[in-house]
């Protein structure tokens, strides 16, 4: 068999790095990061939120999915998933949250 | 990949006519499994934009419709689903390596800790129901209406309103909630299901190191369903906790 065969200790590895991220994502939500810069209220939460979730999901994607030992059309079948993401995403929310911007249609 | 394997496992019985050998089929398995789950990844994407679009229109509302879930609740099953996608990939490391006690005590497992999951989560539906944030008029004679706490009001079963939010888009909240996590536990079941064919066939001794894509690709559906989960555990419950204690 040419597949390779993921040791245990990457496993246990990515189990750990799971569970201290589940507990960083718990502290950091009781935490304020607005920050005032450019005259404005910059809200951080979120985006640590999203940042911690982001590398947990590619933790398990690469190594408890295997991704990271597949071939390059399993790569590009993943990736296609998070391209058609961006697309829908952007062009939906390009649409939504550009609407108060001019003052035409009513 | 390699055709080195060929010739010995040609006469595998799980080997399919229209594939050349075991390592064809296995690689066109995995591959098939991802296009469906990249289907589903469009599917909670749609409801995970709902989400981002409400909740960047009414924000209080949903920091006030998310501190009243319980974060304790939601974490512990965080950890449970974690826990259960090491076990599923211990199990498919166990079929990989042809131990297949070990390997049907990881599915074993997996299992339970589905279980427990979808039992947490059940607590946590019986709490709203009896908070009456259930949206809409789905349950007969129990239409969505919490009773809104006054300012000092610590009553935790009370639904506290921040700024400018309205008891309205609370229950915008509450059907992506339902929505996504009702979803999300459906996709469970379902797993559960399949986790329960797989340790029929481990039993019976079907999966070895020549054959065990059944074991990998609803490994692959299982890490998929905690991906969904890491997700909607910091977006659902954790949004809005800082604007309590900052």
């Amino acid at each position: 068999m040419s597949e390779h065969i993921v040791p245990v200790r990457v496993y246990l590895t990515i189990f750990v790095v799971l569970l201290v991220g589940t507990g960083l994502t718990v502290l950091a939500a009781f935490h304020d990061f607005t920050y005032h810069a450019f005259g404005k209220e910059i809200a951080l939460n979120a985006v640590i939120a999203l940042t911690i979730a982001v590398t947990k999901a590619t933790f398990v994607v690469l190594y408890f999915m295997h991704v990271r030992y597949s071939s390059k059309l399993v790569w590009m079948i993943v990736t296609s998933a998070l391209f058609w993401m961006a697309i829908m995403f952007s062009l939906t929310l390009a649409d939504y949250w550009t609407r108060g911007w001019l003052p035409v249609g009513y | 990949m390699s055709h080195a394997a060929t010739e010995e496992v040609h006469g595998h019985p799980a080997l399919q006519h229209h594939f050349a050998n075991m390592e064809q089929q296995r690689e066109a398995g995995t591959l098939g499994m991802w296009v469906f789950l990249v289907t589903e990844i469009m599917f909670f994407g749609g409801m995970f934009l709902a989400y981002t679009l409400y909740r960047s229109n009414y924000p209080f509302a949903f920091a006030s419709a998310s501190n009243h879930l319980d974060i304790t609740l939601g974490a512990v099953n965080t950890g449970v689903l974690i826990l259960s996608s090491f076990t599923m990939a211990m199990a498919v490391y166990f079929t990989q390596v042809g131990k297949s006690r070990p390997q049907i005590l990881c599915l074993i497992l997996t299992l339970i800790l589905g279980l427990t999951f979808l039992g947490i989560k059940a607590v946590e539906y019986k709490s709203k129901y009896d908070d009456a944030l259930v949206p809409g008029r789905l349950i007969p004679n129990r239409p969505f209406g919490p009773t809104v706490a006054r300012e000092g009001d610590t009553d935790h079963h009370k639904l506290h309103l921040l700024g400018n939010a309205t008891v309205k888009q609370v229950e915008l909240f509450y059907w992506l909630y339902f929505a996504m996590t009702g979803m999300h536990a459906l996709h469970m079941i379902i797993g559960a299901g399949l986790l329960t064919f797989l340790l029929y066939g481990s039993i019976k001794r079907r999966y070895g190191p020549e054959y065990h894509s059944p074991v990998e690709v609803i490994g692959l559906y299982w890490h998929f369903v905690d991906i969904i989960w890491i997700f909607l555990f910091p977006l659902l419950y954790l949004l809005g906790r800082h604007f309590e204690h900052g």
